[in-house]
């Protein structure tokens, strides 16, 4: 026996304990394209997104949270209501690859994998997130800040599942941006989501594709709250311009195949200032 | 599914236990796959295992949309589905759109308006633009080329490929008052 299909979370946590070595796989989109490629050679699969629990999503409004099963696909967050709850996670899916990926592609997946440049990370990140973890024995959480360790290295432990994404519902424009060679099936050379809070006026910034994980530019976040108006939906030319400097030194990208850590890093503050403007669009 | 296929041999019965014998439902028929080896692909399988070849394979990484097919009702790259993950839902593949010598109204377009060239890329298409006009039967042009972005084609530039969408939206519009 080397590939399993279990379609109930306890039956899969199970096989999942069984088989810690196993490789684990929700849409495929990005598993299959290393085993295609030859790169990853399991010896035992155990395939999650028939799992009935993990399928789905739930609005919780006295705690303004959604929580969202790991195998819901990005076709599935751009659909009404998820796509009015949370916007830029519905922004940042439609970004991602095709209709095709996206049909299969799930936010579980996008964690797991945990590029720098997955496209749902930075709205996780900006939302303050919650990743729900479990194994047969035991269950935990965490921000979604601990659970990215580091390029493609994840807190999860090997007897471990994601289960679950519990996202926090703001009152307050949202919204993702991503820089690619072009508008569709692009991997982002620089991404940023920027998130409101209406009733704390705070703003929220996490760009991706710029560092080894996710990063939250804490410098930019502080300098907005203090220096837009919620009231008038107002910023500043000037302010404009200070946050995508700052979101810019926040960043800490690299030079590879794909860009420049110079282009990155310009990408990421132009990037940055956009959304501020569509969240503040008055002077 | 085949009277001597067990799916759940020796495992709880939530779930399928998969070994060198699964079965995947194709165009309506049940098919065995035996002595595969785990990683393989759906496209892999519909085309070296079942022979149907009319799912293509190019990239192997889901940029290109030639090897498109529909697995549970969804469109999706059959070299990104793991093959064995696919056994128990509904896969319905460019042979199972129309009857040989009978062709959809989408491959009926497709021919009237010139979309086709070197055809490597049409069976994906033409999944596509089903899929597509299944979930939005009056699409805008920007609608067609995001809905259809997945689906790579090197030698007609799209326009036409566009034309035969719209063309089969206004027929079917035509036919259904």
């Amino acid at each position: 026996m080397n590939a399993l299909v279990p379609t109930q979370l306890d039956e899969a946590l199970r096989v999942i304990g069984t088989h810690p070595d196993a490789l684990v796989v929700a849409g495929g989109t990005d598993a299959m394209v290393e085993i295609n490629a030859g790169h990853r050679r399991p010896r035992m699969v155990i395939a999650v997104n028939r799992v009935a629990e993990l399928r789905s999503w739930t609005y919780d409004p006295a705690g303004a949270t959604v929580r969202i099963g790991a195998a819901v696909t990005y076709s599935e967050l751009m659909e009404s209501p998820l796509a009015e709850l949370i916007p830029a996670l519905a922004e940042a899916s439609r970004t991602v690859g095709s209709p095709q990926i996206r049909n299969a592609g799930t936010l579980g997946g996008n964690l797991g994998t945990c590029s720098p440049a997955g496209d749902g990370l930075p709205v996780l990140a900006a939302l303050g997130a919650v990743v729900h973890l479990a194994s047969a024995t035991r269950e935990r959480s965490l921000p979604v800040s601990d659970f990215m360790v580091g390029v493609k290295r994840t807190a999860l432990e090997a007897d471990e599942l994601i289960t679950a994404i519990t996202i926090p519902v703001l009152a307050g424009w949202q919204g993702y941006s991503k820089v690619g060679v072009r508008n569709a099936m692009v991997i982002a050379l620089a991404s940023a989501c920027l998130a409101t809070d209406v009733t704390t006026s705070s703003v929220r910034l996490a760009v991706g594709s710029v560092g080894p994980t996710i990063i939250r530019c804490a410098d930019a976040e502080a300098f907005a709250g203090e220096s837009v108006s919620f009231a008038r939906r107002s910023a500043t030319p000037a302010t404009v311009a200070r946050f995508g400097e700052l979101a810019a030194a926040a960043s800490h990208p690299i030079d590879d195949h794909r860009a420049t850590a110079a282009y990155r890093r310009h990408a990421v503050g132009v990037l940055a200032s956009r959304l501020l403007r569509r969240a503040f669009p008055n002077d | 599914m085949t009277d001597d296929f067990d799916s759940s041999r020796g495992l709880h019965s939530d779930v399928f236990a998969l070994s060198e014998i699964y079965a995947l439902h194709v165009n309506g028929g049940t098919h065995e796959v035996r002595d595969a080896w785990i990683g393989e692909s759906l496209l892999f399988v519909l085309r070296e295992r079942l022979g149907l070849m009319g799912s293509k394979g190019a990239c192997e990484q889901g940029e290109c949309g030639s090897c498109s097919v529909m697995v549970g009702g969804e469109l999706v790259c059959s070299c990104l589905v793991l093959a064995a993950s696919a056994v128990e839902q509904s896969i319905v593949t460019i042979e199972g759109i129309a009857p040989v010598g009978s062709p959809s109204d989408v491959q009926q377009a497709f021919v009237d308006a010139g979309a086709v060239q070197c055809g490597f890329c049409t069976p994906g298409l033409i999944m596509a633009t089903h899929a597509l006009l299944e979930r939005s039967p009056e699409p805008t042009e920007f609608e067609i080329r995001e809905e259809l972005s997945g689906n790579v084609c090197r030698c007609t530039g799209y326009g036409r490929i566009i034309d035969a969408v719209q063309r089969v939206a206004v027929r079917r519009r035509a036919v259904q008052p």
